[in-house]
């Protein structure tokens, strides 16, 4: 530390230290004020609304707000014998209170999902209240056990116990074609009724060939692309950047009518002799019209950081290898190659997440066996209107996503990302 | 690419080889656009090429898909173009406004926090489109701006922003602060500078960031289709229904249309681009 008298002073007599760490400050508040009106715009309407979405996906308080009283005194059952007159009593008054306000037959559809047959033994429980026919005074478990002898079976009781929690994970294991069972356990569905997984796998195995095709399709013409003079790349490169800034419909609807069976793609086989006139392929609404149509859409994100990293390698470095005695495929193998691997890491990464949460080429050109796992979020989203699992499968998306995201940014840094 | 007359024949089957992958790859990536025009030329209502079509008989090619694009009746179009554009201008804007501020702060060498704040503004731009449209849409649900243009165009800066930070900050890297400092020392406000200094050197960054805002909100469906009501109906929505349902050549007279579009949009990226090259060269 300084002393007194060596400190160094501003004009006005505060010491330049103290100035210094002042006007720092003044710069950092000014740089970030400059920032913060976007900061500010995307947390409220992109950051928190994701968030959001994770408190949707594991929100189920419906039950609990339904049946208060009853799981007040439930606390102390321990689920292993018939529960008490005192929780029949306070599901009775529960269930009396939803009936009242219309709102039965949800706790119906919802304790169904738990334990298959719950839905029709409160209907009868139902039409008993609806009809004042249960004796407020008398014993109401009698009664209700009266109604129906699987209300004296334990297993739909401890099913309401299990919807207790205000928080549940069920549908991320609905995601990944598994639940929860009556004992607690995580189980898997049963083989035929495993969507989900096929649709996990099958979005990955797209994905990965997809950047594959790319990977083979792009390094050659990128590598075309940084090495001829630049009157003629110039022109090339227009092949690569007029599909980048065409409309995303105009290019799947081009795949439409090339694929298609009256189309010239199969016009083109039957005239080399391919396949017969009467036996045209189907080449849409199927896999190989999702890997055709997304690998010519994705291709430019490959080919342009892949030329942009190709361009900034001298091309004497693979002709001294060559004078030093190597052949050809060896100058490129242990010398270009290694050079592109950065502009290999970024194109494959960027086509990977593009294709990862690709949505409008598979549902147009996809069919059945060409659906991605977006198809099926848009799907819970607009039809089914399971918001909580479309969240939930949008938020398992994203965490894949952002581990690919999180590998990107270590190789490469999100901001060596170049356009064009 | 001619090779020289030494070349083992090993190599130069390998190079003709290289060459026909090239041409095959470029065809594969250009091709398709082209298959688009002469189709929506066609007299018929079918989207094959007619017997007429392929002898070039003038009669099998008519303007009758351009003519039903304009003045069909009870034809969507014309609202969605119009509403296409308004939405993807309005976002622009916001985009340029917000990105440029913020780039201008990321690029400040005191800015604290960059890398996550940077990542923030990006995201965007990496998380799957779906997941983007299904928190806006709960958020715009929530707002009361579901199936409203503001909604939209909101929607849309969100997703246009990250192509003008990446791009301006680029610009920025190039920049040479010191013409701002003299402007300084001469006494000039920041507004000035900015406006009068900064601005114009960094401009062409702007404009092809504005690019990137305006083609990602003119050609974004995923989260429109989850925001729009049927007074927002937008060009990709409309094609996106078309495709769908009935596929008429009438989707190809509009595909046309934005083909050309497109091309004057790349036309002027290029231009701005080698511009932007050159300015950027001086300063070094």
């Amino acid at each position: 530390m300084s002393s007194e008298t060596q400190k160094i002073l501003t004009t006005d007599g505060v010491p330049l230290e103290v100035s210094l760490k002042k006007a720092e400050k003044r710069n950092k508040i000014k740089a970030f004020l400059l920032v913060a009106p976007l900061l500010l715009f995307l947390l409220i309407t992109y950051i928190f609304p994701i968030a959001e979405m994770f408190t949707r996906s594991i929100d189920d308080r419906m039950v609990t707000n339904m049946l208060p009283k009853t799981f007040k005194s439930m606390e102390k059952w321990d689920g292993k014998e018939l529960p008490s007159e005192e929780i029949f009593k306070s599901f009775y008054e529960d269930y009396k209170v939803l009936v009242e306000k219309k709102e039965h037959g949800k706790l119906g559809q919802r304790l169904n999902k738990e334990k298959n047959g719950f839905n029709s033994i409160l209907k009868r429980l139902f039409r008993k209240i609806s009809r004042n026919k249960i004796d407020e005074s008398a014993s109401i478990k009698e009664q209700i056990i009266g109604i129906h002898r699987h209300y004296s079976n334990v297993d739909y009781w401890r099913a309401i116990k299990r919807t207790a929690p205000p928080y549940t994970m069920n549908k991320y294991l609905k995601g990944m074609d598994m639940f929860l069972n009556e004992d607690g356990n995580i189980t898997q569905v049963e083989e035929d009724r495993r969507i989900h997984r096929i649709l996990w796998l099958r979005t990955l195995e797209i994905a990965l060939f997809v950047t594959i095709f790319c990977f083979l399709m792009g390094y050659p013409i990128a590598h075309l692309l940084a090495t001829l003079p630049m009157k003629y790349s110039n022109l090339l490169m227009i092949c690569v950047l007029l599909p980048f800034w065409t409309s995303l419909l105009v290019r799947t609807a081009s795949w439409m009518i090339l694929l298609q069976q009256q189309g010239l793609v199969n016009d083109f086989f039957v005239l080399i002799g391919l396949v017969s006139d009467d036996n045209r392929p189907e080449m849409m609404y199927n896999k190989v019209g999702t890997y055709v149509a997304m690998t010519q859409i994705l291709l430019p994100f490959m080919v342009l950081p892949l030329y942009s990293v190709m361009k900034t390698i001298s091309p004497s470095l693979v002709r001294a290898g060559k004078s030093l005695g190597g052949t050809p495929f060896t100058a490129f193998w242990k010398i270009y190659f290694p050079l592109t691997i950065p502009g290999i890491g970024a194109g494959c990464l960027l086509v990977f997440i593009l294709a990862i949460g690709y949505y409008i080429t598979p549902a147009l050109v996809g069919g059945a066996s060409g659906t991605l796992i977006s198809n099926q979020i848009a799907y819970h989203m607009k039809t089914t209107l399971d918001w909580s699992f479309a969240s939930a499968m949008g938020l398992m998306l994203l965490t894949g996503v952002m581990v690919v995201y999180w590998i990107y940014n270590k190789l490469v840094g999100v901001d060596n990302i170049k356009l064009g | 690419m001619a090779l020289p007359k030494y070349t083992e024949t090993r190599y130069r089957i390998w190079h003709y080889f290289y060459i026909s992958l090239c041409t095959f790859v470029f065809f594969f990536l250009i091709a398709p656009l082209f298959v688009i025009f002469p189709l929506s030329f066609n007299a018929e209502e079918f989207l094959v090429f007619s017997e007429g079509m392929k002898k070039l008989d003038p009669d099998a090619f008519s303007l009758r898909w351009y003519e039903e694009m304009i003045y069909g009746t009870k034809n969507p179009w014309g609202l969605a173009a119009k509403n296409s554009f308004i939405i993807a201008i309005f976002a622009t804007i916001g985009s340029i406004i917000l990105g440029t501020l913020a780039a201008l702060g990321l690029s400040s060498r005191h800015m604290p926090y960059k890398g996550i704040i940077m990542a923030t503004l990006i995201s965007p731009m990496i998380v799957p489109l779906i997941i983007s449209g299904v928190a806006i849409f709960f958020f715009m649900a929530k707002a009361g701006l579901a199936a409203t243009h503001t909604g939209i165009i909101f929607a849309h800066i969100v997703l246009g922003t990250p192509f003008v930070v990446i791009t301006v900050t680029a610009t920025l890297s190039g920049f040479d602060h010191s013409v701002t400092r003299a402007a300084s020392s001469l006494g000039s406000h920041p507004v000035n500078t900015f406006m009068k200094i900064t601005l114009p050197l960094i401009l062409p960054g702007v404009i092809s960031g504005g690019l990137f805002a305006f083609v990602t909100s003119f050609d974004e469906v995923v989260v429109v289709l989850f925001l729009a009501g049927l007074d927002n109906t937008t060009i990709p929505v409309q094609m996106w229904t078309g495709l769908r349902e009935q596929l008429s050549p009438t989707i190809l007279a509009v595909a046309t249309c934005l083909i050309i579009l497109s091309t004057l949009i790349l036309v002027t990226a290029e231009l701005l681009r080698r511009r932007s090259e050159r300015l950027r060269g001086i300063n070094r």
